[in-house]
């Protein structure tokens, strides 16, 4: 299936994520340097995209652009019926707090915070925390006993299921994952994306993950490449 | 509010897991708070004390008449007055010795007060028992408290007299006594004497012209006329407000440098919370609280310290004032309301100014890019630059105020320009310092000290700056009090030449004592002081300042030690003949007199034109003087007072001189004093005229060793990083530790080394700027090499201590925490 295709189809189907014509280049030492160069793609509601490519190719500032924590040059990114390249930074705050989940390679929990505090921010900072659904994530995720400790207490892989968990607590439409297990050892980063998958079908959140690996990627719906500043399925 | 709400809770939670950097940066507010409002109430206290004294009895509020020639006049011009129809008042003061401390004594007559006074005044009964045999002495209650009496005590004056019983009047200033005029009268031994009549009401159209009742015998003297305390005052209080506003900026430092690092700290918590979708107007709101809170907070906590401050320093400012200008200070501190709110104002501002760039700088970076370890310590590096032209900026202030300013506040903005810019330029030098030890080092351990001290400088450069300010504070004020006590310590040696000073109690009994004296073998020369006073407006004194003249007879005592700054040849025979005078420095720089210069001095028996011969110091002195030969003063000023002694005689026979005088006139001494008691009295009212300033400049170093231990500490625990990959290439941690010492150490002595110039500049600006604009007279300038040894030993202890804790952490780092840093590498 071509991306065009997939797009129309999600079009078709109500795509949850439909990302047309965007670009984006950086400043080099020798003029601009482009990363993205009119890229297409839509995503479905509960549906996975695992988003491929070498080191540089743009993946993460595809999925930063989604986030709406940088800016595109041009193109259009709509979440549901909303324009987000049209959003100012408090829309694209919203955005973020209501419709998605971020999980970063980098974990980003609040060292300050214990494990239940940081599995509850975005979920409280959006209005929608439920201690049940909470409860329910902590469970799975196998952090019910770790709920008073604090991040630099964990092991890696814990610190990721907190995060993960983070980015489900408010039922987020769209989860967005850049390199999730990048820090984790093979079977830790394999049981994380499962749980994650698995608790963003439960969520009903579809999810478009960045990822070098093609086992991890395989776990997902859909492939896709970005090479050239182009996505190919 | 939600969002604002947690995102409030989420960024205040760093604080649970640093509590040693919000200590430092409550601290930092609340020592800037509480030295600046410290300050503050010392002020205030002593403002209200002077309106205290001048409001009480309204005596400085009403116009009056005083003798033109000063003095004491008959009190016949005051009937004759009255029954001209002239509402005037009579009142005579002088002072009284109760135990070991002098209080002025008021004589009033009740009945023809001014209202402003009589409102003040008891009436009814109270006022019949003042009127009345015994009478009453009426005081505050703070000088029944001092004097350790209770109501009705009737303490001795001298041997025979006895205050009548004493009573509370809560409205009078402290140190004063009020009692009729008879009764003054009787024990100022006075009798139909007056000081001054206060008038009452401005006499009627009709009533005849003051000089056509009493001649040219009294002058009128305007309210605003009277050198009032406030005016007198002004300069040691803008003296203080300065140190003050010095130890708010060294708070100040502590905070910025608290706040830069928290922000930096803080980054990967503002991210997360932007990329979870937190809005940048919630979390603007949510610092912008946090900083709100947290300096309210401290803002309290310094407000009390400033109460403890001022509290324990009131007693030493009291004596300064006393020293420096005689104006005595209510001993219990009273704390207005605006004195509350202009220091939680300070501390909001203060917390405002330390944060406002942390703050602006987390705020307009974009989301992504604060991600970036170290942002905000590359943002401070473009920031020296900046720093650097703010620091010519200020340095370039100074210079126009020191050329073109003229009052004392030009002098303090000079002095302002120069340590603001010094302060802020201090990283350049440093760095250059690092720069070239890089380029010179050799090893690849020694390579990577210089290059990772160059790029710790940012962070610790604030710290540095506020150890700049303060030591070169203490070098400054240092010099400048040294050189003070060493100037004033050989000038009271030639000034206190004579073994005896007394004084008669009358002038009958100055001319028995003479007498007596005369004809004792062991006293070597009688010489009689006489003194005359004058504020009047002529044609040379235009100042409504008090000159007080001073007449003494031609001897070796004077010509042979009198300290003299300039004089012309035969000065001391050219007094002596009565047509030339010495002037005190003061006066001569209020009245812009030079050796050569004619005076017309006003006296009762016209102008009396003088050559000026000399100029000498007169330290401390709150009056102008003017010093002339003792029988020409008293054939121009008959009245003039006559019972001040110098006695010269052989040290060893001094103290029984001293107690057959005392023995055989009792009363009639009205003082007595050895050379050597004088002395000591003199330097203990020096010492406590520095003694504040001595302990402002002691504060302003602990907080600056303050500000470098927070730094340190702050900084330290981002050290890991820096420090694990030598670890891992096999330098020890017990050498890494070295390295850090010797890192800190170096900081602190560079910093000391640049603050010696500083200090030095700072003296000069001290001595020869601002203390000749506020006091009228100039030091000597001396430099203190061991002193600056003291500072630089100083500047290394406080660093060892403020590195010690930090290093001690390192030394004994867990290897776990340093091989973390790997496991968590990007």
């Amino acid at each position: 299936m071509s991306v065009m295709s997939a797009a129309r189809d999600a079009a078709v189907n109500g795509a949850l994520l439909r990302v047309t014509g965007l670009s984006k280049s950086y400043r080099g030492p020798q003029g601009p340097l482009p990363v993205l160069r009119g890229v297409d793609l839509a995503l479905a509601a509960g549906t996975s995209l695992a988003l491929m490519g070498e080191s540089g190719s743009g993946k993460s500032t595809l999925l930063h652009l989604v986030a709406g924590l940088d800016h595109a040059d041009s193109g259009a990114i709509r979440i549901d019926d909303v324009e987000v390249t049209k959003l100012d930074d408090d829309g694209r705050a919203a955005l973020r707090r209501k419709t998605l989940g971020v999980v970063f390679q980098q974990f980003n929990l609040v060292p300050s915070l214990t494990v239940g505090d940081n599995l509850a921010l975005q979920a409280r900072l959006a209005g929608r925390y439920d201690c049940d659904w909470r409860d329910a994530l902590a469970d799975r995720l196998g952090l019910s006993a770790l709920l008073d400790r604090y991040p630099e207490q964990l092991s890696g892989g814990q610190q990721q299921r907190v995060a993960v968990g983070r980015a489900l607590a408010p039922r987020p439409r769209l989860l967005l994952a850049d390199e999730p297990t990048g820090n984790l050892d093979e079977a830790t980063g394999d049981a994380v994306l499962d749980l994650l998958l698995e608790l963003s079908a439960t969520a009903g959140a579809a999810v478009l993950m960045v990822t070098h690996s093609a086992l991890l990627a395989a776990k997902l719906d859909r492939r896709a490449t970005l090479a050239g500043g182009r996505l190919a399925l | 509010m939600r969002q604002f709400l947690y995102a409030l809770a989420t960024l205040a939670s760093h604080w649970r897991r640093r509590p040693g950097q919000f200590a430092a940066l409550f601290v930092g507010l609340a020592i800037a708070t509480a030295l600046w409002s410290g300050v503050a109430a010392l002020n205030d206290q002593a403002r209200r004390s002077y309106d205290h004294a001048a409001g009480a009895l309204g005596l400085g509020a009403s116009p009056s008449l005083v003798a033109a020639s000063g003095g004491f006049f008959v009190q016949d011009m005051f009937i004759a007055l009255r029954r001209a129809g002239w509402k005037v008042s009579p009142i005579l003061e002088g002072t009284i010795r109760l135990g070991d401390k002098s209080y002025r004594l008021v004589g009033v007559e009740p009945l023809t007060l001014p209202k402003i006074s009589s409102a003040k005044m008891p009436t009814g009964e109270a006022l019949n028992d003042f009127l009345g045999p015994p009478g009453r002495a009426l005081a505050a209650p703070q000088t029944l408290r001092a004097l350790g009496l209770a109501m009705g005590a009737t303490p001795r004056i001298g041997d025979a007299d006895r205050l009548p019983p004493l009573a509370i009047a809560e409205d009078l200033s402290p140190g004063m006594i009020v009692v009729d005029i008879g009764v003054a009268q009787r024990l100022l031994h006075r009798p139909a004497r007056l000081s001054r009549l206060l008038i009452a009401e401005e006499p009627a159209p009709d009533a005849p012209a003051l000089a056509a009742v009493i001649g040219e015998a009294l002058r009128r003297v305007e309210a605003d006329e009277a050198p009032e305390l406030a005016k007198l005052t002004d300069s040691f209080h803008l003296n203080l407000t300065a140190f003050g506003l010095l130890a708010y900026v060294v708070g100040l430092f502590i905070a910025h440098a608290s706040f830069g690092l928290a922000f930096e700290q803080r980054l990967p918590i503002i991210r997360t919370l932007r990329a979870i979708g937190a809005s940048l107007r919630a979390l603007t709101f949510a610092l912008i609280a946090e900083l709100t809170l947290l300096a309210l907070l401290a803002g309290v906590a310094g407000m009390i310290g400033g109460y403890l401050i001022a509290a324990a320093l009131l007693p030493d400012m009291a004596a300064s004032l006393e020293g420096l200008y005689g104006a005595e200070l209510d001993g219990a501190l009273g704390l207005a309301p605006s004195w509350w709110i202009s220091g939680i104002g300070m501390a909001l501002i203060g917390a405002v100014i330390a944060a406002a760039s942390g703050l602006v700088k987390t705020l307009r970076l974009p989301v992504l890019a604060i991600a970036q370890p170290f942002a905000w310590r590359e943002a401070q590096r473009h920031w020296l630059y900046r720093q650097a032209a703010l620091a010519a900026l200020a340095l370039l202030g100074a210079a126009a105020a020191l050329l073109l300013g003229e009052g004392l506040e030009a002098g303090f903005v000079s002095m302002a320009g120069l340590l603001l810019g010094a302060a802020l330029a201090l990283p350049l030098p440093l760095a250059a310092m690092l720069r070239l030890g890089e380029r010179r080092a050799r090893g690849p351990l020694t390579k990577w000290f210089f290059a990772d001290a160059l790029q710790q400088l940012p962070g610790l450069s604030l710290a540095l700056m506020a150890l700049l300010l303060a030591l070169s504070t203490n070098i400054g004020v240092g010099s400048m009090v040294e050189g003070f006590r060493r100037t004033f310590a050989q000038w009271l040696d030639q000034r206190l030449v004579a073994e005896i000073y007394f004084e008669a109690a009358s002038e009958t009994d100055a001319h028995r004592i003479e007498t007596w004296l005369a004809r004792r073998e062991d006293v070597a020369a009688i010489l009689p002081l006489c003194k005359a006073k004058t504020t009047r407006r002529a044609s040379a004194i235009e100042t409504a300042w008090p000159v007080e003249i001073v007449g003494a007879p031609p001897h070796e005592t004077f010509s042979a030690h009198f300290p003299l700054l300039e004089t012309r040849a035969d000065a001391w025979g050219s007094v002596a003949r009565g047509d030339a005078a010495l002037v005190s420095e003061q006066l001569a720089r209020r009245l812009r007199l030079e050796l050569g210069s004619h005076l017309n001095i006003p006296t009762p028996t016209g102008d009396w034109r003088v050559e000026i011969v000399g100029l000498y110091p007169d330290y401390g002195a709150a009056k102008g003087q003017l010093r002339v030969d003792r029988d020409a003063l008293v054939s121009r000023w008959p009245d003039a007072r006559k019972l001040d002694y110098m006695l010269r005689a052989k040290a060893e026979s001094a103290p029984d001189v001293m107690l057959a005088l005392q023995s055989e006139f009792g009363a009639g001494v009205a003082r007595i004093i050895d050379q050597a008691a004088l002395k000591q009295r003199s330097m203990t009212i020096f010492e406590r005229t520095f003694a504040v300033t001595a302990a402002l400049d002691a504060l302003t170093l602990v907080v600056s060793a303050i500000a470098l231990f927070a730094s340190l500490t702050t900084l330290a625990a981002a050290r890991t990083p820096q420090l694990a990959p030598l670890w891992a290439a096999g330098v020890s941690r017990r050498s890494l530790s070295l390295l850090e010492f010797v890192r800190v150490t170096l900081f602190a002595a560079a910093t000391a080394l640049v603050s010696v110039p500083l200090g030095l500049a700072l003296a000069y600006d001290l001595v020869a700027i601002v203390n000749v604009r506020a006091f009228g007279w100039r030091l000597p300038f001396h430099v203190f090499p061991s002193q600056w040894l003291e500072v630089f030993a100083l500047a290394l202890l406080t660093a060892a201590l403020a590195a010690l804790l930090p290093i001690r952490r390192l030394a004994r780092i867990a290897p776990a925490s340093l091989l973390a840093v790997f496991a968590n590498e990007r």
